[in-house]
C-alpha cells in the first residue's frame, strides 16, 4: 500500500470562520486510488488567503488558497492534480517564498501553520522543547539571567522587562509560587495569543514550564478568555500530551522538580486582562482592580509571589533559551529588543500576522504588507494597541513600531494590534465608542472611569450636534475630562481611554466640527 | 427551572471543583454549561457549598457579562461591535442581523428561538466583520448574505 499524501488544513478559528472545516470535510480518504491524510495545523497568518491549504509533495509543501468554494472547489482541485502540486489559478506555490512571509523574522511564531498542534513528537522534531532542555541543565538564577539579557519585555501591553519580574519572584521565599499566563486577549485587532494557543500550544506550555523552573513555581494557570473555545480545546489536548510524556506534572523530565498547568476560563470582562483584576478573577471573585503595591511578583495569586506574563511573552521564552540571549537581542532597535508579533487587521487588503524585528514603520506595515485598505479607498487612520491605543493619521505613518518611538508620538504599541480605517471613518464616533467601551467595561472602582466615561459620551454627543453653540466649550470640557481620567484612575482602562479620545480630537478635529 | 435539575447541576459542579483553589468561576461555568444560565435558585446552593454569602456569589455573577440569570434563546447570536469590525462596516452587519432576527441586542425573541448579544472582539479581526452563531465563528460576513440564522 502506498503512503498517504498529507494535506495540511488550518484548524485556526479565523480560518474556520471562512470555511476551513468545510474544506477539510470535503477531502476524501483517497483520490484516484491515492490515500490522503488530512493534518489540521494552525494558520500561518496570511488571513486574506484563508482557507489556505498545503499539500506535501516530493518538492516540498505546495500551497493553494483561498479555498473559499467549499466541497465543489476541493473536488475541482483534486481533479486538477492537487496531490502532485499541479498548476491551478489558486496555486500559491511554496508559501515560505511568498514575499509577505519571506520578509518576516519568525522566532516566536516559527512553527505556526507548520507544526501539528496536537502532536508532541512533531513539536519536538521541529525544535520544540530545546529551550526546556537547556533550562534543565541550568541553575534557576541563570535562566533568569538569560531572559534578562535577552532584553525581552512583556508583550501584553505594559512592556515591562520580563527578566526583572522573574528576578523579583525568584528572590522571594514563599511556600508556593505561581506562573499566571494572561490569555485574556481582549484588545480589538489582536489575535496573536489565540494563534499561538491554537497553532503551537506546546510553545506556551514550554515557556511556562521554563518560567516555573526559573522562579521556583510549581503551579501555573492560563487565564483564557471564554470567547476562545478552540484555543481551550487545543490547550487541553496539548497539556494532556505534555503530562503523558513527563514534560509536565510530578518530577518534570526527571529533574526532581514539579510543575503543572490548569486552564481557567474568563467570563467576558475586558478588565480581567489587567493583571490584578485577572488575579482576582482567578481567585473566583469580581474582577476588581487591586491597588498596587504590593506587586503581584511579591503578593500575587492567593497572596503568593506570582509571575504574570502574556501568552506571547511566555511563548517567546523557549527560543531565547534554545538559541541564547545574544541571538535574540540582535533583533530590534533601541530598548525594544527582539521581534514583535504585529497583528494587521480591520479595513486592510492583506491582513494577518507579521512578526518582525522592532522598528518597521506603520507605512511598511499598512502599505507594504497590508496593501492598503480592503475597500480600495484611501487609508485615513490606524489605531495601534487596542481600544486604549491612540489613532494615528496618515501623516504620521512614518513612525517606527517600537515602544519608545510610539511613546514620543503620544501613542503606544500595546499588544501589537494595528487596525486600519479608510476615509469613511467618523473619528468623533470612534472617540465616542472609546468612552462607551470604557463605561461598559469599567470595574467600577474609581469615579473618573466609572462616571467620567459616561459623561464623556454625553459630551461627544453634544459636540457633534452642537445644538446650542456650546461646541468650543464642550471640546475644552472633554479635554479636561480626559485629564481627570488620566490622573484619577487606578488602572489603564480609565487612565488610557484618553489616548484614543485625545488623538482623535487632535488629529481629526474636523470630524468633531462637521455640522 | 425544575428545582431538582438546579440542585443536580450545582452538586455536580461542586463535586468537580469545590476542592480547587478559588473555584467560584469554574463552578458558575459548569452550572451555566449544564443549565444555560445560573438561575437565582442556584445562588444559595452555591453559596452554602463554598461557605460564601449569597451576596458574594450574586456579586460575581453580576460582574461578568458572560453569566446569565435567565436561559437564553435556543441559539445565541453574537455580533462583534469592536473597532476592527467597525472598520469593515460592522454597523451594517449589526443592523442586518437585528432586522433578520427581529430582535434587538441584549434580548431574546418572543418565541425563545434566539438571543442576540453584542460582543467586543472575537479575535477574528483580520477576517472582519465577525460574528458567532451558537459557538461557531463566522468571518468576512456579508450583511446581504447572512446565511442560515434562526
Ligand atoms: C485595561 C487593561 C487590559 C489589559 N488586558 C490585557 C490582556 O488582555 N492581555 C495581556 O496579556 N495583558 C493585558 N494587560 C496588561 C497586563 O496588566 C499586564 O501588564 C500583562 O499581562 C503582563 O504580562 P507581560 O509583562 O508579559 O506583558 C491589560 C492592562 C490593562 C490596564
Ligand atoms: S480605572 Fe476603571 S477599570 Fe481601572 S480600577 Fe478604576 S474603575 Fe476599575
Ligand atoms: S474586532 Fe471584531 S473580531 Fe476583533
Amino acid at each position: 500500500m502506498s503512503v498517504a499524501i498529507r494535506i495540511f488544513v488550518p484548524q485556526d478559528a479565523s480560518a474556520r470562520s471562512v470555511g476551513a472545516d468545510a474544506v477539510a470535510a470535503a477531502i476524501p480518504a483517497r483520490h484516484s486510488g491515492i490515500p490522503i491524510s488530512v493534518v489540521r495545523t494552525g494558520s500561518r497568518g496570511l488571513y486574506w488567503l484563508e482557507p489556505l491549504i498545503e499539500v506535501e509533495t516530493p518538492a516540498g509543501r505546495v500551497a493553494y488558497g483561498p479555498i473559499d468554494g467549499g466541497a465543489p472547489e476541493v473536488h475541482e482541485l483534486l481533479d486538477a492534480g492537487l496531490l502532485s502540486g499541479a498548476a491551478h489559478p489558486k496555486r500559491l506555490g511554496d508559501i515560505t517564498t511568498h514575499a509577505w512571509l519571506e520578509s518576516q523574522q519568525r522566532l516566536t511564531s516559527a512553527r505556526l501553520g507548520i507544526v501539528d498542534p496536537a502532536d508532541i513528537d512533531d513539536y519536538r522534531a521541529q525544535g520544540g522543547y530545546a529551550g526546556l532542555d537547556a533550562a534543565l541543565s541550568m541553575a534557576p538564577a541563570d535562566i533568569v539571567r538569560v531572559v534578562s539579557e535577552s532584553g525581552l519585555r512583556g508583550r501584553g501591553g505594559a512592556a515591562f522587562p520580563t527578566g526583572i519580574k522573574w528576578q523579583t519572584v525568584h528572590d522571594q521565599s514563599a511556600p508556593q509560587k505561581y506562573i499566571a499566563c494572561n490569555a485574556d486577549e481582549g484588545d480589538s485587532g489582536t489575535f496573536a495569543d489565540r494563534m499561538l494557543m491554537e497553532g503551537d500550544p506546546f510553545s506556551l506550555i514550554e515557556g511556562m514550564t521554563i518560567a516555573g523552573l526559573a522562579v521556583g513555581a510549581t503551579r501555573g494557570f492560563i487565564y483564557l478568555r471564554v470567547e476562545y473555545p478552540h484555543a481551550a480545546r487545543a490547550l487541553a489536548r496539548a497539556l494532556e500530551a505534555a503530562r503523558a510524556r513527563g514534560h509536565l506534572g510530578r518530577d518534570v523530565r526527571g529533574s526532581g522538580r514539579d510543575f503543572d498547568i490548569s486552564v481557567r476560563l474568563g467570563a467576558g470582562a475586558y478588565i480581567c486582562g489587567e493583571e490584578t483584576s485577572m488575579l482576582e478573577s482567578l481567585e473566583g471573585r469580581r474582577g476588581e482592580v487591586r491597588v498596587r503595591p504590593p506587586l503581584p511578583a511579591i503578593k500575587g495569586l492567593f497572596g503568593q509571589p506570582t509571575v504574570v506574563n502574556n501568552v506571547v511573552t511566555l511563548a517567546t521564552v523557549p527560543v531565547i533559551l534554545a538559541r541564547g540571549a545574544a541571538f535574540y537581542r540582535e533583533f530590534g532597535m533601541g530598548k525594544s529588543r527582539g521581534t514583535i508579533l504585529l497583528q494587521l487587521a480591520g479595513n486592510v487588503k492583506r491582513g494577518g500576522l507579521v512578526e518582525r524585528a522592532f522598528g518597521i514603520t506603520v507605512n511598511e506595515l499598512v502599505y507594504g504588507y497590508g496593501g492598503g485598505s480592503a475597500t480600495g479607498r484611501p487609508v485615513r487612520a490606524v489605531q495601534i494597541g487596542g481600544p486604549l491605543g491612540a489613532y494615528l493619521p496618515e501623516s504620521q505613518f512614518d513612525t517606527p513600531l517600537d515602544y519608545e518611538a510610539l511613546t514620543q508620538r503620544g501613542a503606544l504599541l500595546g499588544h501589537g494590534g494595528v487596525v486600519v480605517f479608510d476615509d469613511r471613518v467618523d473619528m468623533a464616533r470612534m472617540a465616542r465608542y472609546a468612552l462607551e467601551f470604557c463605561a461598559i467595561e469599567s470595574c467600577g472602582k474609581c469615579t473618573p472611569c466609572r462616571l467620567g466615561s459616561t459623561r464623556g459620551v454625553e459630551i461627544v454627543d453634544r459636540i457633534v450636534k452642537s445644538a446650542n453653540g456650546t461646541r468650543a466649550a464642550d471640546l475644552a470640557l472633554l479635554d479636561e475630562l480626559c485629564d481627570t481620567m488620566e490622573k484619577g484612575s487606578l488602572c489603564g482602562l480609565g487612565g488610557m481611554t484618553p489616548f484614543p479620545v485625545r488623538s482623535a480630537m487632535t488629529h481629526f478635529r474636523e470630524d468633531f466640527e462637521r455640522s | 427551572m425544575r428545582p431538582d435539575a438546579v440542585a443536580q447541576a450545582v452538586d455536580a459542579a461542586l463535586a468537580a471543583y469545590a476542592k480547587e483553589p478559588g473555584p467560584l468561576l469554574e463552578i458558575l461555568h459548569a452550572v451555566q454549561g449544564e443549565l444555560g444560565c445560573v438561575p437565582p435558585e442556584a445562588v444559595p446552593l452555591i453559596a452554602d457549598g463554598l461557605n460564601l454569602s449569597r451576596a458574594e456569589v450574586h456579586g460575581v455573577i453580576s460582574f461578568y457579562h458572560h453569566f446569565r440569570e435567565r436561559p437564553p434563546g435556543r441559539v445565541v447570536v453574537q455580533v462583534c461591535r469592536a473597532e476592527a469590525c467597525q472598520s469593515m462596516n460592522g454597523d451594517a452587519l449589526a443592523d442586518a442581523v437585528r432586522q433578520k432576527l427581529g430582535v434587538d441586542f441584549g434580548q431574546t425573541r418572543a418565541d425563545g428561538a434566539v438571543s442576540l448579544e453584542a460582543v467586543y472582539c472575537l479575535g477574528n479581526c483580520a477576517c472582519a466583520p465577525a460574528m458567532m452563531v451558537d459557538g461557531e465563528l463566522r468571518g468576512r460576513v456579508d450583511p446581504a448574505r447572512l446565511g442560515d440564522l434562526p
